[in-house]
């Protein structure tokens, strides 16, 4: 005769378990989904409070905020996965403002089916990128969708950072004259997803560069150089984020096709898949737009950072009434560089 | 990257350029057409024409598969999709070209068309294998150099004895296109486009070799250079053009001797006979109803031909009034000539086919050369 014990229960079965719809549920199943995995691995005084909603200090300076949702397929890829890019993700969104990231919040939709194993991954990458950046998830959701309703894990966090009085950087402040840096080589996020995709039937060494960028990009600021515009240049690539800056700005800018920063393996599956680097992903990249007598100090800077190693000033902003981004080409001729059309590639982020 | 940098190499590409300036005579003016979608894409892209004299102009051509695709056939695969419920297989350049009542494929595929991407008709054949209960239909498209992969996909298809995988054959044929142009009023009686020799096609001609060619110098007297579609590639032929007409030469002349040869690959163009019959007639975009100029499954295939399986009937509809696609296709007009350039017709929000592919004349000009015109 088995012994029932007093006080015992039964914990997640976090080896053969799926989420099923009780975990959304608001009841005890979900209670339980919450301690023995979020607040295990994300655990922070905050979250420990179990209320709904986090209290937190009042910052000095000015309150910056951003949200992005992570959707990306596969939800595991080489260089991290959903979990670590939905902490990184934001985390730039509020850097590249010129802001320290504070907190995060997080919410999940869990499809229902998904294995508990893979949810205790992601939740622990995560728990591990926020550690790492010292940026606390401190509240959070979760909700559950029926199977075939979801794929897998969505995951949306929101971040919050302090903005010191005086600084100000906006893609509206782009100037003729302006140097055009970037931090690293591109496209090795989008092409580390594309190259796990089944359909293709290739390897590549390609690993995603998800990173949080705010270490790297407080050491640019510390700089006190003359910097105008930070963005990180995520979907659509590079490409696209310069076409919004052009435009944001009113400017135009000219590229220079041998000043850019691509990996050999990534150029390889580019040009095998009929891509162009400059329209493919990046999760740990930033452009910087700066006074052009600036522009040898931030590099150095840049270069000085783990992750910016790579760093290059590929182009300068100019006048041009009709906002369009040239590129000089490695060939001698001249074109355009102009806004994603379509999806190059489906569900990165 | 070996074996790709070499060929878009800036200081060599000077050099040729410079003898094209050297050899171009100054008195005349030369005007070779570019046949493929390929090397229309790689002249905008690294800015050919920059390095070009001004007496030496390039006018685009029909190849690019999806720019000839007539709005009717597009319909078909549509209503195959939506009415008749198939899970419809396709090259993603195909998703966005305009069809009827304001839809494409990608428009369909939203409204609940089982619609998919595919990079080669052997994905279309798997995805048959693994949903027995579905009917699986590959649009295929293209010129000679994606027949062979829809034939062994047909083939594979009969071996496996799939009841549920079955082909819409758009494929067409590059000579066809070509005689068509040169047999064009604005060519051959009023002079309206002025043609000096063509700068022949890439891939297509490693399948059908270079021969195919020779009836076109012969008969035509337009010198042909095959090329392949690197920058230095498409600059290079350029150059053996100008000195074929320089000399009063008419001859297929082979640049891309690195993969073209005279016969092609033979075993390919086996596979395809195996497979497929001319059709009597075709419809394509802009340059009407070509006779002889497209495939269909032999009648031994014939439970694998979509078009007999399903019923489906051919119904042209004609292109937008204002639309000048079909004259931008036989080189008479240049993209920047048609009113819906740049204003209703964009990349994101296509009217006309070549709005549509990379490689297609409107969208390379949009993308990559638009900054000439203002």
């Amino acid at each position: 005769m088995s012994e029932i014990r007093k006080g015992y229960v039964r914990p997640l079965d976090l080896k053969h378990g799926q989420v099923d719809m009780a975990h959304g549920s608001g009841g005890r199943a979900m209670a339980q989904l919450i301690e023995e995995l979020f607040a295990k691995h994300l655990g922070n005084e905050w979250l420990a409070q179990g209320d709904d909603g986090a209290v937190l200090p009042p910052g000095s300076g000015r309150l910056v905020m951003a949200t992005d949702s992570h959707v990306v397929s596969p939800l595991f890829f080489p260089g991290g996965d959903i979990g670590c890019l939905s902490v990184h993700g934001t985390i730039n969104d509020v850097a590249v403002m010129g802001a320290k990231p504070l907190w995060l919040s997080a919410a999940f939709v869990l499809e229902e089916g998904f294995p508990l194993a893979e949810l205790a991954r992601i939740v622990e990458s995560m728990a591990d990128a926020a550690r790492e950046a010292g940026v606390p998830v401190v509240t959070g959701d979760t909700k559950v969708v029926e199977r075939g309703k979801g794929d897998g894990v969505f995951i949306t966090t929101t971040g919050v950072g302090v903005l010191p009085e005086g600084r100000s950087l906006s893609g509206r402040k782009a100037r003729p004259g302006d140097a055009i840096l970037v931090s690293g080589t591109l496209g090795d996020h989008g092409m580390a997803i594309m190259a796990q995709r089944e359909s293709l039937g290739f390897e590549s060494p390609i690993v995603s560069d998800t990173a949080a960028l705010h270490g790297l990009i407080a050491a640019l600021l510390e700089t006190g150089a003359d910097i105008h515009v930070l963005r990180d240049p995520t979907r659509g690539g590079l490409a696209t984020t310069l076409n919004e800056i052009a435009q944001q700005s009113g400017v135009g800018m000219m590229l220079r096709e041998n000043a850019m920063p691509v990996k050999p393996a990534v150029a390889g599956a580019c040009e095998f898949l009929g891509l162009d680097p400059l329209y493919v992903a990046n999760e740990g990249k930033v452009v910087v737009i700066c006074a052009p007598q600036d522009a040898e100090r931030l590099l150095s800077a840049l270069r000085a950072h783990p992750l910016g190693a790579d760093a290059a000033c590929i182009g300068e902003v100019r006048a041009d009434p009709h906002h369009f981004v040239q590129m000089t080409t490695g060939f001698g001729g001249k074109r355009i560089v102009d806004w994603l059309t379509g999806e190059q590639l489906p569900r990165i982020c | 990257m070996k074996y790709i940098d070499e060929f878009r190499d800036g200081e060599v590409a000077k050099g040729i350029a410079a003898a094209i300036r050297q050899e171009a005579r100054p008195d005349r003016r030369y005007h070779f057409m570019e046949f493929c979608g390929g090397h229309t894409h790689a002249i905008s892209r690294y800015g050919v024409s920059d390095l070009l004299p001004e007496n030496v102009r390039m006018i685009h051509g029909p190849g690019c598969p999806v720019c000839v695709l007539p709005i009717g056939r597009v319909d078909q695969a549509i209503r195959l999709a939506l009415e008749q419920g198939v899970t419809l297989c396709t090259y993603g350049d195909c998703l966005r070209v305009p069809a009827s009542e304001h839809l494409s494929l990608l428009k369909a595929k939203a409204k609940g068309g089982d619609i998919r991407m595919v990079y080669s008709s052997a994905d279309a054949v798997a995805l048959a294998q693994k949903h027995p209960e579905k009917q699986v239909v590959f649009f295929a498209i293209g010129f000679e150099t994606t027949t062979p992969p829809t034939a062994v996909a047909i083939k594979q298809a009969k071996a496996l004895g799939l009841a549920n995988f079955s082909v819409l054959c758009c494929h067409v044929l590059t000579p066809s296109a070509i005689a068509s142009i040169l047999e064009s009023p604005e060519v051959r009686q009023w002079g309206t486009v002025p043609l000096d020799g063509f700068v022949g096609p890439a891939h297509v001609s490693t399948i059908i070799g270079s021969r195919p060619y020779e009836f076109f110098a012969e008969e035509y007297r337009k010198p042909v250079v095959i090329a392949g579609f690197e920058p230095l590639d498409v600059m290079q032929a350029i150059r053996m053009l100008i000195r074929q007409v320089n000399e009063g030469r008419a001859e297929v002349e082979n640049e891309f001797a690195r993969a073209v040869s005279r016969e092609g690959n033979l075993k390919a163009q086996q596979l395809v006979a195996e497979v497929f019959e001319l059709r009597k007639a075709f419809e394509w975009r802009g340059l009407n109803v070509i006779p002889y100029s497209a495939l269909k499954l032999r009648r031994e295939f014939a439970e694998f031909d979509a078009e007999e399986r399903f019923a489906l009937d051919y119904r042209p509809v004609p292109d937008h009034k204002a639309c000048e696609c079909g004259a931008i296709l036989r080189g008479v007009k240049k993209p920047q000539d048609c009113k819906l350039f740049g204003t209703v017709c964009t990349p994101e929000n296509p009217i006309g086919s070549c709005m549509v592919s990379s490689e297609g004349a409107c969208a390379a000009h949009y993308t990559y050369g638009r900054y000439k015109d203002v």
